[in-house]
């Protein structure tokens, strides 16, 4: 990508963030992130950094822009849907000051960087074959760095015990309720009825491409809980009990079998999360199918939050 | 005469891919002009439909197999239905929110 659309694309990206900086309405600026997160998406497929767009789509704009769909309609139940207060003069020229001062200091070190940057591409591509998937990203994300993605997926568990611990007391231990009340015989249970079977069947494609073309569990994981999501709230299934020994089950398998094929390496393989020789690709298949299901559940649940009604278990 | 067929694929896929983006410019337009809810939704639909219709049916001739073809036309067929789903739950919600 190059000339008037590259730049074209740059405007609009700084233009959107400017406005959604200045947007006063909180629902607004939840729009305009969304939109935000479909041109980034725009941004990586430029940059050929296909693996990076399908995430920023998936779970940039998508789920966190249905997380925050979610936060600004709660926010506008407690008269916060509009920002009134104007701050001062004083105070808006520091603010100004101060992000002009980190933009520049951000300049200066980019200014400052070896050239050419140190890469790590050529290693990553002479080591390719070794770990037997024909994606770069795969093997960066589950043969190089593998701690970081096993980190990543426990990250996620405990941001989603951080919204179980904003559950009342007396509504611990049930279910969350996203169900909107929808029609049985309507269009949001149709749509319910009709679209989980194809987002299955993409998921588990875009899984299994993810070792050799762009795609992986993350972006699977992210349609899997959309449809999950979409089933719940036409009201067809019901959300776990968060209760539920078997659901926490579900919650940490995934984890549980990265962080047992990480100490079977250290056993075989002299290094936590190494790979014996041979075993590199099959392992890593393991870890991706084990890892979708959970991460599924994990961001479905961050997204159906907290339980708030103190109901009778059923 | 394969050049000849390639060259009019070719002008095919930028007359109808521009077609389309003519047709999502109008769409737009309409979403910011229209007056009410319900003809902004009219408008984004026409978009959608026609606007991605064309501009799938203009990148058939570049596609590189069969699969890439059909999975062009999969999700045009896809986003058609969820846009006709999501158009009747908006239209929905706004003629409830009408009703004294």
């Amino acid at each position: 990508m190059s000339g008037a659309p590259t730049l074209a694309l740059i405007a609009l990206i700084l233009g959107l963030a400017l406005w959604i900086v200045l947007a006063r309405e909180t629902f607004a600026a939840v729009a305009g992130f969304i939109a935000y997160g479909l041109l980034l998406t725009l941004a990586w497929v430029g940059l050929s950094a296909v693996d990076v767009a399908m995430t920023e789509a998936a779970i940039g704009a998508g789920l966190t822009g249905a997380l925050l769909i979610g936060a600004a309609s709660r926010l506008r139940g407690g008269g916060y849907a509009e920002v009134r207060t104007r701050r001062g003069l004083a105070v808006r020229v520091l603010a100004i000051a101060a992000s002009v001062s980190v933009t520049a200091v951000l300049v200066a070190c980019l200014g400052m960087l070896p050239e050419p940057s140190p890469t790590l591409v050529p290693l990553v591509a002479d080591n390719l074959a070794a770990t037997g998937v024909g994606n770069p990203i795969t093997a960066v994300l589950l043969a190089f760095r593998a701690m970081d993605t096993l980190l990543e997926a426990i990250v996620l568990l405990f941001a989603l015990i951080a919204v179980w611990s904003l559950t009342p007391d007396a509504a611990w231990g049930q279910r969350p309720d996203i169900s909107h009340d929808a029609h049985p015989q309507g269009v949001l249970a149709y749509v319910a009825r009709v679209l989980p079977p194809i987002g299955i069947v993409i998921a588990v494609y875009i899984l299994w491409v993810g070792a050799d073309a762009p795609g992986g569990k993350f972006q699977g994981a992210t349609i899997l809980a959309s449809m999950w999501l979409l089933v719940m709230m036409a009201g067809l299934a019901r959300a776990p009990p968060v209760g539920s020994a078997a659901l926490r089950a579900w919650l940490v398998a995934g984890p549980l079998v990265f962080v047992a094929i990480g100490l079977y390496g250290a056993w075989e393989a002299d290094a936590f999360l190494a790979y014996p020789d041979g075993f590199a690709k099959p392992l890593i298949v393991v870890i991706e199918i084990a890892l979708m299901p959970s991460l599924a559940v994990t961001l479905a649940l961050l997204l159906a939050g907290a339980p708030r009604n103190a109901e009778a278990v059923p | 005469m394969n050049a000849l067929i390639e060259r009019v694929l070719d002008v095919w896929t930028v007359v109808a891919v521009s077609a389309g983006g003519l047709f999502f410019l109008a769409g737009t337009v309409g979403l910011l002009r229209f007056p009410d809810s319900l003809t902004r939704l009219h408008a984004l639909t026409k978009a959608d439909n026609l606007g991605l219709g064309l501009v799938v049916l203009g990148l058939l001739p570049q596609a590189d197999s069969m699969l890439m073809g059909i999975k062009l036309i999969l999700i045009w067929g896809l986003l058609m239905w969820a846009s006709a789903a999501v158009s009747q739950l908006i239209a929905r919600t706004v003629h409830e929110a009408n009703e004294p």
